[in-house]
């Protein structure tokens, strides 16, 4: 705490530049931007903000986007548990391709992966053809956004479950085992409750990320206002507008959405390790 | 018992969710035969949108790696006040909407912003241009090399730079041969994700590129033009190159994982 | 070279560590600096380096003032308590490093340096390991390594932090001599931390016995014997000499 103004210079040489470097680019780069934001937010006022955010079309872009990112985050809650389970547990032959393919969607980019997406669900791709003579379409559809969330989501989800299991005490799996705890007595007792802080910090970032989601999205979301249309997509259409006012109403919302989200899981985190630390 | 259940499972799922749809790229562009791909990707605008990219990334990424060796360092080594603060400002547009960043670039330094309104009668514009990209995309790629850096030299430790030290190096030699090759694996693979992201960033780049044919067209956003003007092998012809990038990415990130030092470090 | 540290004082937050130590060393003179765990030893050590400030107190060398000068200003060798070698380099660049790093016209020519590095690795006996890396040498092997390159920069004072702590009792003793042996032939002054007070009866000529940041006695050996000035150093003292 005893910071910037110290009388003696610090043992390893580098301070002053390394603050300087760092505090130039995070103010341009980070904060003025951000900055510039909260400018435009104040020069909206509360009851413009409210005639903006309560538009039909506004309540129904963040109608859509969050249920359809809530979905994402159940379908990666389980199989990202899964997933990590299964590569940190077993070893078997293509594993190492396993855990690659795990990141491919955070290494992949975003566009390419919405194009990847519609050539797959659409009627003439793959699934799509498959899908088509049941009578359900995913692509252009709440279900085609869903599924391109869950796409560049899964390895936050998987990431931030991986350590967790990896630190799980084996000893306590064999111990409950052999007092002849059933298979799914340990699941619950012995591995989801330690497992718990780490599971929702993954699916917390998995849907904090699906709320942001853009490039993904928009080849397959058809993008109909009132039923397709993402809140990012209508951020973005209405700078086109130079409706820049309304941008940046609905842009501090889901700005505002994500932060909160954040604090809570980190919050949430804390809280809930130490309570089963104390617990023992 | 569970065990093959549970592998099939996960196999079965990244296998739909994640490999199929990459297959489905080759086999979209490849789908009027190698001739029609090669034209494709020979394409005037799509070469155009190639260079800009390579350009806006070769300098995105020695910035980034600037700031973020700078970052790393001031982090690991000092204690100060705002510290925390600091690395969760730095983590911050990893969880942005890539809109809202876009949109926060044009509101500050846009023509109707305070920083772009202000440059407007010198004649400097900021937004819808080079610069406009490379900004967001510093944006994006900020925590990049600063989170690979970060941990390496929290496990190493102060013990060798102070020997340095008392040796009588002065900064700059300490850095050079003492920081440096420490930290030079996750220097790399920093750089590596930092300019696949800058790359292949989508959204806030399309608020702020201004979208001009063969002028300010990045390759993403090329992708998305020659897909909505129903050019299916071209979009996906350029959506390869930016795929085999992301492969090079994952292949380099095992690598690094098996061979790379001090890699349990980042467990 | 003489040295003198004059009532160093340092807390880490409130705690107080050093409540105004002194110390001096005198040309070729090796001083031991013994105590229990916690007393403050590695701290004084880190001052004495400059890799540490002092609250207050100031350090001399041959009567200059050189409290504010920073560490590669001193030209003290240190032998860290985990050697400290640098881990990419080989042995012989670890030797070479404070030689290569000095100012354009201190800095001996190249061949100069390949010379002076072959001398002292046949100093410290390791002529052959020459191009092996830290990771491939056992842990007496690597104290001779952080021996030879602390005396590679000719330096004023050499400075060790319990440098024999991490070896194993047979390998000590083998070492104990070599190093006294090593510090007699630079003629340099050297200060060494120490937990083992055989090892400081062994080595020392004079023995600084520290206690919760104090310095309890500064003395010969046979001083520290004959007239303990504490009870803890006398029950320090039975059983040594
Ligand atoms: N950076 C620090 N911050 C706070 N307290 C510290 C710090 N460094 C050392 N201390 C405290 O100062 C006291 C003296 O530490 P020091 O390392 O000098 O002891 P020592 O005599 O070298 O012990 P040992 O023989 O175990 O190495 C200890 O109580 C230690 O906890
Ligand atoms: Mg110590």
């Amino acid at each position: 705490m005893t910071a910037l103004a110290r009388p003696q210079p610090r043992i390893l040489p580098g301070f002053s530049l390394s603050m300087g470097i760092t505090l130039l680019f995070l103010c341009l780069i980070v904060l003025l931007p951000l900055s510039g934001l909260l400018w435009q937010l104040g020069q909206l006022g509360p009851g413009d903000y409210l005639r903006v955010m309560s538009s039909e079309r506004v309540l129904a872009a963040l109608r859509v986007t969050i249920t359809a990112a809530a979905a994402a985050t159940a379908i990666n809650g389980v199989f990202g548990l899964i997933l990590a389970w299964v590569l940190t547990r077993y070893r078997f032959p293509g594993r190492g391709l396993m855990d690659a393919l795990v990141d491919l969607p955070f290494a992949l980019p975003t566009a390419v992966a919405g194009i990847a997406l519609v050539a797959l669900y659409d009627r003439s791709g793959w699934v799509g053809q498959l899908l088509e003579p049941l009578g359900i379409q995913i692509a252009y559809t709440w279900w085609g956004i869903v599924i391109a969330m869950a796409f560049t989501s899964i390895p936050f989800a998987v990431r931030a479950i991986q350590p967790a299991i990896e630190e799980l005490d084996r000893d306590e799996e064999q111990a409950a085992l052999t007092l002849g705890a059933t298979g799914r007595q340990m699941f619950f007792r012995v591995l989801l409750r330690p497992l718990l802080p780490s599971i929702l910090t993954g699916i917390g970032l998995s849907f904090v990320r699906s709320l942001g989601e853009f490039g993904a999205v928009i080849f397959i979301a058809g993008n109909m206002p009132y039923e397709t249309e993402i809140a990012s997509l209508l951020i973005l259409i209405r700078l086109d507008e130079f409706d820049y006012p309304a941008a940046a109403a609905v842009a501090g919302t889901l700005l505002a959405l994500s932060l909160v989200l954040l604090v809570a899981i980190n919050v949430m985190q804390n809280r809930l390790q130490s309570y089963l630390r104390s617990e023992g | 018992m569970a065990k093959p259940i549970l592998i099939a499972l996960a196999l079965m799922f990244l296998a739909a969710m994640v490999l199929l749809p990459v297959v489905a790229i080759f086999d979209r562009a490849f789908a009027e035969g190698a001739g029609a791909y090669l034209a494709a990707i020979r394409d005037p605008e799509t070469l155009a949108a190639i260079r800009l990219t390579i350009i806006a990334a070769m300098i995105v990424v020695p910035v980034n790696i600037v700031f973020g060796v700078a970052a790393a360092w001031l982090v690991a080594r000092y204690r100060f006040w705002g510290r925390r603060a600091l690395l969760i400002l730095i983590e911050l547009p990893f969880a942005m909407s890539p809109i809202v960043a876009g949109l926060c670039f044009l509101l500050i330094y846009g023509a109707y912003g305070p920083v772009g309104a202000a440059l407007e009668p010198y004649g400097i514009q900021l937004m819808f241009n080079l610069i406009g990209i490379v900004l967001v995309s510093l944006f994006v790629t900020c925590p990049f090399v600063m989170r690979e850096i970060l941990p390496v030299l929290q496990v190493t430790g102060e013990a060798e730079e102070k020997a340095a030290l008392t040796l009588g190096a002065n900064g700059w030699q300490m850095f050079r041969h003492v920081v440096l090759p420490n930290i030079s694996w996750g220097l790399a693979y920093g750089t590596v994700l930092t300019m696949a992201r800058a790359m292949g960033e989508f959204g806030a780049v399309s608020v702020v590129s201004g979208a001009i044919r063969g002028r300010t067209m990045t390759l993403p956003l090329q992708i998305e033009l020659l897909y909505n003007d129903y050019n299916a092998t071209g979009a996906f012809a350029a959506a390869t190159v930016l795929t085999l990038l992301a492969l090079v990415t994952l292949v380099l990130r095992s690598v690094l994982n098996r061979f790379g030092p001090n890699r349990e470090a980042h467990a | 070279m003489s040295f003198e540290a004059l009532d160093i004082h340092k807390s880490f937050g409130d705690t107080p560590i050093l409540k105004g130590v002194s110390l001096s060393v005198a040309p070729g003179e090796f001083v031991a600096l013994l105590g229990p765990s916690g007393s403050g030893k590695t701290t004084l050590l880190n001052i004495i380096a400059g890799l540490a400030h002092a609250d207050r107190g100031r350090l001399v060398l041959d009567g200059r003032d050189i409290t504010r000068l920073p560490a590669g200003k001193r030209r003290f060798g240190m032998v860290f308590q985990s050697y400290a070698l640098f881990r990419h380099m080989t042995v012989a660049q670890n030797v070479a490093f404070g030689l290569k790093v000095m100012e354009g016209a201190r800095r001996p020519p190249r061949e100069r340096i390949a010379a002076r590095v072959g001398e002292l690795l046949e100093m410290v006996e390791l002529p052959d390991l020459a191009d092996r890396y830290p990771a491939q040498l056992s842990g007496g092997q690597r104290q001779r390594v952080a021996m030879a390159r602390a005396l590679a920069i000719d330096p004023q004072l050499l400075l060790m932090d319990e440098p024999f702590s991490a070896l194993d009792a047979q390998v000590r003793q083998s070492l104990r001599g070599e190093v006294r042996a090593l510090q007699k032939q630079a003629g340099v002054g050297a200060i060494m931390v120490t937990h083992d007070r055989a090892e400081a009866w062994a080595l020392a000529d004079r023995i600084a016995v520290m206690d919760h940041g104090r310095i309890v006695q500064f003395d010969t050996p046979d001083a520290l014997r004959d007239d303990p000035a504490t009870e803890s150093v006398r029950s320090l003292v039975e059983g040594v000499a």
